[in-house]
């Protein structure tokens, strides 16, 4: 390496041109072979992800030829089979995709925030959030519907993560992503306690908890998928502009700060977003683990440490996988079906060994 | 303050004025109840390269943050042409001037080319991420640190010298015409110390770029620094050419070390031999 130290005579600005414009060339050629690698990727992520939507819709409890599933998309005339697929696995497929793209999309941020590996969206205390203040509606006002346990969920993760941020604040130095997970862990084990007084008292509550607690993306109703869309574009769009920001906190505070980062704001703002992308997912689905602690590692094999584009593979990554888990789990107990919750946490443990296995874990 | 001028041996003209872009007036610095700096006054004078020394805890490195922004004043004022340094924007001050902290991390998988690339932040705008000025910058720092042909590595495939080479890289494409550097050579080997130096001492002479670096190594500071700034309890103990401040005195004075100073054979620059109690007499 000391060798080839560079010209050691002063170079006039004149004869150092020529050089620059071959060496440029060279460098262009190879970082437009990595963005045509990665887009490349991105494609194929893309296909295997309408693959599973297409798993999703046309694989069930009840057999449909394909050419019916078809017939039910594009000329539904009202038939049985149209109204299965239409009524009932359009609407859970639909919900896979947008819950997978938004816990694929936590997950990394989450990762990318603590630069910790094994972070989860639920670490800053959404989860529980949401469980505690779903079992606190039933018991306290008596909400039976599932849209009432919806808006009580959302609000709870909401509540449970800005009090992790302002717990995680306190004391010199602002949110690091020690404290922050310090907070999280502390406010987790707090509202789990909570939930499981509630449940101990009240047996309605912890029938509804029970299912909720599994996570599931059947037999919701669409319009929910509606209600919290504004909240999961909202959470997606901040990601995704949030992406250079973790891109330079991922170098150290110090170094982002120095390359006119403002630190504070891109913390905030990933908080925000994993937040809106993690409440209205659990709201609705319930717990469902493991896409976003499996997915960004999947992302980071391929595309490398930008986030740009980590962001992007992680979500329709974790799109795809919920979706296959579903479906899977639709196949497994024919008739009956095992909750994605539990296929996600059966196909996913193995697949994390072997993949733990292989390579070690990459520090962040 | 009379302006600096040397000839070094490779025949570059070092050579400094009396303005200073970066100064320090009456600084107070604190990390929480704990003082670390307090009272200080500095000048950066524009186009030299200095050399902050003095014993560990004496505030060199605690001084370099606040010099590039990273660290609030409790009292005084960093002042950047002329403003207040911690009223100007974040960016505004990452275009004039770069700061690279003691041993920065990367993640990995992280490759030079991408590391040199982001930074360019200071320069670009929300809706124009990625410019061909952009593009020429980086392709144009990783040439001048010799870099060009590692920037498809990841960093974690480098020695530790290339290492700092890219982080160098990567502050060179930010464009600043100061540059503060923590402790650059750092887990270096002398080899790689002697290297990255080099390295910053071609840019200053190249490019004309203001250098203040926090060293551990007094002959190499010697060496490759226009100035010297001595500290020793969060204050500046002295301050000039090294030939002026680097005294068996000052030694004595700043790190209670008995040592001969003798002319460097190779540089003719003060070369501090310490003593030690087996040599003692």
């Amino acid at each position: 390496m000391r060798g080839h130290v560079i010209d050691p005579s002063p170079t006039p600005q004149g004869a150092a041109a020529p050089a620059t414009n071959v060496t440029r060339a060279g460098d262009v050629r190879a970082m437009a072979a990595r963005r045509r690698r990665r887009l490349l990727g991105l494609a194929a992520v893309l296909a295997l992800l309408v693959v599973a939507c297409l798993l999703s819709v046309a694989v069930g409890a009840k057999q449909i030829p394909l050419d019916n599933v078809w017939h039910a998309l594009f000329q539904p005339t009202g038939t049985e089979d149209d109204v299965v697929v239409r009524s009932l696995r359009l609407p859970r497929t639909l919900l896979g995709l947008v819950a997978g793209i938004a816990l694929g999309v936590a997950g990394a941020l989450m990762q990318g925030h603590t630069r910790n590996p094994l972070a989860d969206p639920g670490l800053l205390g959404v989860t529980y959030g949401a469980a505690f203040t779903v079992v606190l509606g039933i018991y306290a006002l008596g909400v039976t519907s599932l849209y009432g346990y919806v808006w009580f969920g959302f609000v709870g993760a909401l509540l449970a993560s800005v009090g992790v941020f302002l717990l995680g604040s306190v004391g010199r130095g602002g949110p690091t992503p020690v404290t922050l997970a310090l907070a999280g862990a502390a406010m987790s084990n707090l509202l789990y306690a909570l939930t499981a007084v509630v449940v101990l008292l009240d047996s309605q509550a912890l029938d509804v908890y029970r299912f909720w607690k599994v996570g599931a993306i059947a037999g919701r109703d669409p319009d929910l998928v509606v209600q919290v869309l504004p909240f999961l574009v909202v959470g997606l769009v901040v990601a995704l502009a949030n992406a250079p920001g973790m891109n330079a906190l991922a170098l150290g505070e110090d170094v982002a700060r120095s390359l006119g980062h403002r630190v504070g704001l891109t913390r905030g703002l990933g908080i925000a977003a994993i937040t809106l992308l993690t409440g209205a997912t659990v709201a609705v689905c319930g717990p469902i683990g493991f896409i976003g602690l499996v997915v960004p590692h999947v992302a980071r094999l391929v595309v490398g440490a930008d986030y740009r584009w980590i962001l992007p593979y992680s979500g329709l990554l974790g799109a795809t996988l919920l979706l296959l888990a579903d479906v899977a789990g639709r196949v497994v107990a024919r008739p009956g079906e095992l909750q994605v919750g539990i296929m996600l946490a059966v196909v996913g443990v193995p697949f994390f060994i072997v993949m733990v296995r292989r390579r070690k874990l990459v520090r962040l | 303050m009379t302006a600096v001028s040397a000839v070094n041996s490779g025949g570059i003209v070092r050579s400094g004025s009396d303005e200073a872009r970066l100064r320090a007036e009456a600084l107070r610095l604190a990390y929480g109840e704990n003082v670390v700096v307090d009272g200080l006054d500095l000048d950066v004078l524009d186009g030299t390269v200095t050399a902050v020394i003095g014993p560990n805890g004496c505030g060199k490195s605690t001084l370099l943050r606040a010099l590039g922004r990273l660290l609030g004043p409790q009292g005084g004022q960093v002042l950047l042409d002329g403003k207040r340094i911690d009223r100007m924007s974040t960016k505004e001050v990452a275009r004039i001037l770069g700061v690279l902290p003691q041993a920065p991390q990367a993640p990995e998988g992280l490759t030079v080319a991408d590391l040199v690339a982001r930074g360019r932040h200071p320069h670009q705008r929300w809706y124009r991420q990625w410019s061909s000025d952009d593009e020429t910058a980086v392709a144009e720092a990783l040439r001048k640190t010799g870099m060009l042909e590692f920037a498809e590595r990841t960093l974690d495939q480098l020695s530790g010298g290339q290492r700092q080479r890219a982080w160098i890289s990567m502050a060179l494409a930010q464009g600043t015409d100061l540059l503060l550097l923590d402790e650059p050579t750092t887990y270096l080997d002398l080899a790689h110390q002697v290297d990255v130096l080099d390295l910053v001492q071609q840019l200053h002479a190249e490019l004309g770029r203001t250098v203040v670096m926090v060293l551990h190594d007094l002959n190499l500071a010697a060496r490759y620094a226009d100035r010297l700034v001595a500290m020793r309890d969060g204050k500046i103990v002295a301050e000039g050419a090294p030939g002026d401040v680097l005294t068996e005195q000052l030694l004595r004075d700043v790190f209670d070390l008995d040592a001969r100073v003798v002319p460097d054979p190779v540089a003719g620059t003060p070369l501090v031999v310490p003593i030690g109690s087996r040599h003692r007499t």
